[in-house]
């Protein structure tokens, strides 16, 4: 289902009963457990809104559904956890007001892991969400509830956050497509934070066209989050002709699944038969990019969690008598124990003593990388690799094992790391039948570039045509 | 490889405000040191001389006037998320 498709059912019936059919799938398939609350009063209110002509726009009417870590009024903002159960937000994110603005349509907050901490929605308080195509499988995460309403065309498009992967990796296992734009193009104000160095805003889409007018709907400053740049996000019509592609030969090896490396291998035929040149490149920092990743944002975890101390807002444990057991106890009920275990590793890493060995050897390694994928984008336009070493793993497979469950991240922490855009592709299903994603990479900024470029991949009319030596 | 004893987690337990559970401590313990194990891969890399990136898109001190921005909130709203409030003060158990 995309944009189009909803806005002909507008225009052919009406807002309110488009949100109602939105609504009702909604609840027709709670038993996904995609989403924890649904925004329907709030919701059909601005329908009839649309319908009486009050609430105009390009999107007027569309619904949507944002993760349940985006500030939104309608339903409480929980983060998927105890600590936020019952906080209603007393504003919205920038995010959700640039698409109320457009005449978008809140329907529901989707599930997470809890402070999106997690690559399968396990860590969820409330429970974990189960895999669009097949409910025995992990929906992945954290943004796992976002990619599954997008998949079963609950909504044409939701809303994440990406923090290493948190966006493309269940883009990836859902079959849909999945954003992640360059740090700082799209505002944070009202998501609530888990590392600030790499959490970007993003979105998913069945078709790329829709998620580029989500993309600049929402991009831009914002004088509310001072890390936003300056709006350079447009739409591009065509892509350039005749790019030279990198395909990322570090996340090919044998450890990748083979069915994975196929479709790799399918959409880069793809894109030369388009015209474009794809090239093999190394990334050999990719090698260090998790170990990274593991040291800076538990870092900026705990900094960014110590917030939650049950003061001034969110969960308050009882029964207490000295100021340090109120803390104590209230972080220990309102976090998940992957929550507690980012905490206490970031704790570690900035402790005297182990501040140099880990978290600045971290934060020189990831100059290194950056160095290597600037160095890659002097030649090649984009890189494209597989998004996830495997396609959608067993519900509880690696719940045991955090290493394991980090490794998922492998090929999306990279350019998290370095801040550079990434989206996941749907490039058909391994043996099984499940979604596998394809990622492909542009550099700082190119993320319209980007987007053209998938979007010419997914028409074949627009193929280039190598008789004519021209874009067809 | 660095091993964490059952008081190292207790501490960074205690550095990180968390009271933790008896039955939490110990899979904690083991998961903190595999977590440690992975990411000391980096002792490998050679980075003497690199500078360190803090953060990516090369801004430093971003300035705007000194004015007030309307973030439509009030303090009635503000106070009203705080689990006990009274006087217009947020309430919080007896520290001494």
């Amino acid at each position: 289902m995309t944009i189009n498709d909803i806005k002909q059912q507008i225009s052919d019936g009406s807002a309110r009963s488009v949100i109602e059919n939105s609504l009702k799938l909604a609840e027709d398939n709670s038993d996904y457990h995609a989403l924890l609350s649904l925004t329907a009063e709030r919701a059909l209110q601005r329908a009839d809104d649309v319908d009486s002509g009050k609430i105009i726009g390009p999107l007027a009417g569309v619904p949507f559904v944002v993760k349940d870590n985006f500030l939104a009024f309608g339903a409480p903002t929980t983060a998927a956890s105890k600590m936020l159960e019952n906080f209603n937000a007393p504003l919205q994110a920038t995010a959700v007001e640039k698409l109320e603005a457009a005449g978008a349509i809140c329907i529901g907050k989707a599930n997470l892991d809890a402070f999106a901490h997690g690559g399968s929605t396990e860590n969820s308080y409330f429970g974990p969400t189960k895999n669009a195509v097949d409910q025995s499988k992990v929906a992945g995460g954290s943004s796992g509830g976002s990619a599954v309403v997008t998949a079963l065309n609950i909504v044409p498009f939701a809303l994440g956050s990406d923090t290493g992967g948190s966006i493309r990796q269940p883009a990836s296992f859902n079959g849909v497509i999945g954003t992640k734009p360059t740090y700082g193009m799209i505002s944070r104000y009202g998501v609530v934070a888990m590392a600030s160095s790499t959490d970007v805003i993003g979105c998913f889409a069945n078709d790329i066209s829709d998620a580029e007018l989500v993309t600049e709907t929402m991009s831009g400053r914002d004088e509310r989050d001072m890390t936003t740049l300056s709006d350079f996000f447009k739409i591009q019509e065509n892509a350039k002709p005749n790019q030279k592609i990198g395909l990322i030969r570090d996340f090919m090896t044998d450890d990748v699944d083979s069915d994975v490396r196929d479709a790799v291998n399918q959409y880069a035929d793809k894109l030369r038969a388009a015209g474009h040149t794809v090239e093999e490149v190394s990334l050999p920092m990719a090698e260090y990019a998790l170990a990274m990743y593991y040291i800076i944002v538990p870092a900026e975890i705990s900094s960014n969690l110590a917030r939650y101390d049950g003061i001034r807002y969110g969960h308050r444990a009882d029964g207490v008598q000295t100021l340090a057991e109120l803390y104590g106890k209230t972080r220990d009920e309102g976090f998940v124990t992957e929550n507690k275990r980012r905490i206490m590793i970031g704790s570690f890493v900035l402790s005297s003593g182990f501040f140099d060995a880990y978290y600045l050897q971290a934060q020189k390694a990831r100059t290194l990388l950056i160095d290597e994928f600037n160095k890659l984008f002097e030649t090649y336009d984009a890189l494209i690799g597989p998004t996830a070493p495997t396609t959608a793993f067993d519900l509880g497979e690696n719940t045991s094992d955090p290493i394991k469950m980090y490794l998922n991240d492998i090929m999306t922490v990279p350019m998290s790391l370095a801040g550079i855009p990434a989206i996941s592709v749907p490039s058909g299903n391994d043996k099984n039948g499940l979604p596998i994603g394809v990622q492909l990479v542009g550099p700082m900024c190119g993320d319209s570039e980007l987007m053209a470029l998938v979007k010419s991949m997914e028409a074949p009319a627009k193929t280039f045509d190598k008789t004519l030596g021209g874009q067809a | 490889m660095t091993q964490i004893t059952r008081e190292d987690v207790l501490h960074l337990a205690q550095l990180s405000s968390l009271k933790l559970d008896d039955s939490e401590v110990d899979g904690l313990q083991a998961n903190i040191s595999d977590i440690l194990g992975y990411v000391e891969n980096l002792n490998k890399l050679d980075a003497t001389g690199v500078e360190p990136t803090y953060q990516v898109t090369g801004l430093s001190n971003v300035w705007r006037e000194d004015t007030v921005i309307d973030y439509g909130l009030s303090r009635e709203a503000l106070l009203d998320l705080a689990p006990e409030s009274t006087d217009n003060q947020v309430k919080v158990p007896k520290v001494l």
